[in-house]
């Protein structure tokens, strides 16, 4: 596998809402306050990462709202992966979880969302922006830009056609999506509810509201709480809080390190991925398992 | 060492250890020196080590499989004797102007408090202020020893934005906004000095387990100093600390 080891770009034509830049996150920054960030589903990450045969801490560029439109400034290979948002090239509709051979000046464009709620594009080599403590994630005061920008010329590398012969597909877990079942352990101050709250905890369907983005997800509904906050500790991407007033926020990759809200659940990647695909409104609930 | 100490699964990659709750620089030191003996072990598969008042929480690269076996190896780091972990700490000296167009609440805290603006100046300016830990922002600094005649609760309705460098009393607590954010702490002050700045090689120059001693300075010093930090030609006051 051999490529030209000069960069050239993927140019942001339309920028989108909230589109950024991300790979597995920055780890061992939390005693300066710096948070783990990395893309929210790192499942679907992933899978676009391994069918290009990128290394997995490769950086993809994760899709939260859709409309947006890119031009590949060379030829290459790209794949998407995670929630469908109707993608082109040119006029053409591709398929999620494909390598692509792309062209220079092709438009890749990504429309309305069709189900889950973001989306991942890798280009083969992975994309070569910034890196800022060890990581190319965005984030705000780390890294120079916290979104896409339109006009914005994204390093990447590129490949002659037929580079990559082999057409290796992979088969999606559609439950990632769908499921309605959210894996989670005790969090440090679980056993300090009272068992109504743990029963409701339990065995109540949730709701993800509008208040939800790269920090956290609030849930609608609310668990009536009287048991004072700790002292400011540990939190991490998958602790779900419990606030004095009773909210329920499920923290993501971008929160902060530290906290003083109860931690009362703690999920697991696969569960922080799987409602990282989850947009407002969708419901679920937790269900408990032993460690 | 010899502090009471309790270990608990934190999800399945990480492990929680918890001191008594309390806020005591006993326990902060003793949680200072476990955090260097971890962190100086190396170990790639610990992936993050986060300090809390009166706790670690020892994140690991990989999930758990052996819950008992990690939780004796952390007990033994704990146990090792090795002078050599303590640091001496640092007194930073952090010029601060509390002229009211910074300390935009000043002025309404001097009517709750009933002390004169020149009194919560002074009150604030003179304690010497340890740092806990950094946590909620990149570089905000979690300081402990606030006189309580300052202690003031948040305001009803946190401002959008608040100035990068504000100086500001919430609560029991007293702190310097990092970066530009929402905040709800009362205002008193700022500082030019940056507090995270990701181009330099240590983006944050203090330490937990540091002090911050708050010297007061008059808008024009303010704005030489502005001036400064920003061409890097500015270099912040320190002495050490002898306990």
């Amino acid at each position: 596998m051999k490529f030209l080891k000069f960069y050239t770009m993927l140019k942001v034509l339309k920028a989108g809402f909230f589109n950024t830049i991300q790979d597995k996150g920055r780890f061992g920054y939390a005693a300066m306050g710096v948070p783990v960030s990395g893309a929210m589903d790192s499942y679907s990450s992933d899978i676009a990462n391994s069918i290009l045969n990128n290394s997995l801490e490769d950086a993809v560029i994760e899709i939260t709202f859709g409309n947006c439109k890119f031009q590949l400034l060379c030829d290459t290979f790209i794949c998407v992966s995670g929630g469908g948002f109707s993608v082109k090239i040119n006029q053409r509709l591709i398929g999620l979880n494909k390598k692509i051979s792309v062209s220079k000046n092709d438009i890749l464009s990504f429309g309305n969302l069709n189900f889950g709620a973001r989306c991942y594009l890798a280009v083969s080599g992975g994309i070569k922006s910034e890196v800022k403590l060890n990581s190319r994630s965005f984030y705000k005061g780390v890294t120079k830009n916290t979104v896409l920008q339109n006009g914005m010329d994204i390093p990447i590398l590129q490949r002659s056609k037929g580079e990559f012969m082999s057409n290796s597909s992979i088969k999606i877990n559609e439950a990632h999506f769908s499921s309605k079942e959210i894996k989670c352990y005790k969090g440090p101050e679980f056993d300090l509810l009272h068992s109504d709250q743990q029963k409701d905890l339990i065995e109540r369907l949730y709701s993800i509201s509008k208040n939800a983005n790269r920090m956290g997800y609030q849930l609608n509904e609310t668990i009536p709480n009287n048991i004072p906050s700790i002292l400011t500790s540990a939190v991490m991407p998958g602790t779900v809080q419990l606030t004095p007033s009773g909210n329920l926020i499920i923290l993501m990759k971008d929160c902060q390190v530290t906290g003083g809200y109860l931690r009362v659940l703690q999920l697991p990647e696969a569960a922080i991925n799987c409602i990282a695909q989850k947009s407002t409104n969708s419901q679920f609930h937790f269900v408990l398992e032993d460690l | 060492m010899g502090h009471k100490t309790t270990y608990k699964p934190y999800g399945d990659s990480a492990i929680l250890i918890d001191w008594h709750a309390e806020i005591s620089i006993s326990i902060s030191n003793d949680i200072l020196e476990f955090y260097k003996k971890i962190k100086d072990l190396k170990d790639t598969n610990i992936v993050e080590v986060i300090i809390g008042y009166s706790s670690l929480t020892i994140v690991f690269k990989k999930r758990i499989t052996d819950y008992f076996k990690e939780v004796k190896s952390l007990k033994e780091v704990y146990n090792l004797k090795d002078i050599s972990f303590k640091r001496t700490p640092f007194i930073w000296q952090i010029p601060v102007c509390y002229d009211v167009d910074f300390g935009k609440d000043l002025q309404e805290m001097s009517n709750i408090t009933k002390l004169e603006i020149s009194e919560i100046i002074t009150l604030h300016s003179e304690k010497l202020y340890r740092v806990y830990f950094i946590g909620f922002l990149p570089g905000f600094c979690y300081l402990g020893g606030l006189n309580e005649r300052l202690f003031l609760e948040r305001k009803p309705n946190p401002r959008l934005h608040v100035a990068k460098g504000s100086v500001a009393i919430g609560g029991k607590q007293t702190g310097i906004y990092p970066a530009e954010s929402a905040g709800g702490w009362n205002i008193i002050g700022k500082t030019p000095v940056d507090f995270f700045n990701v181009c330099l090689e240590h983006p944050c120059f203090v330490k937990a387990g540091d002090f911050i001693k708050f010297i007061t300075v008059g808008k024009e010093e303010f704005f030489q100093i502005e001036k400064e930090v920003k061409d890097t030609s500015y270099e912040i006051s320190k002495v050490l600390y002898n306990a």
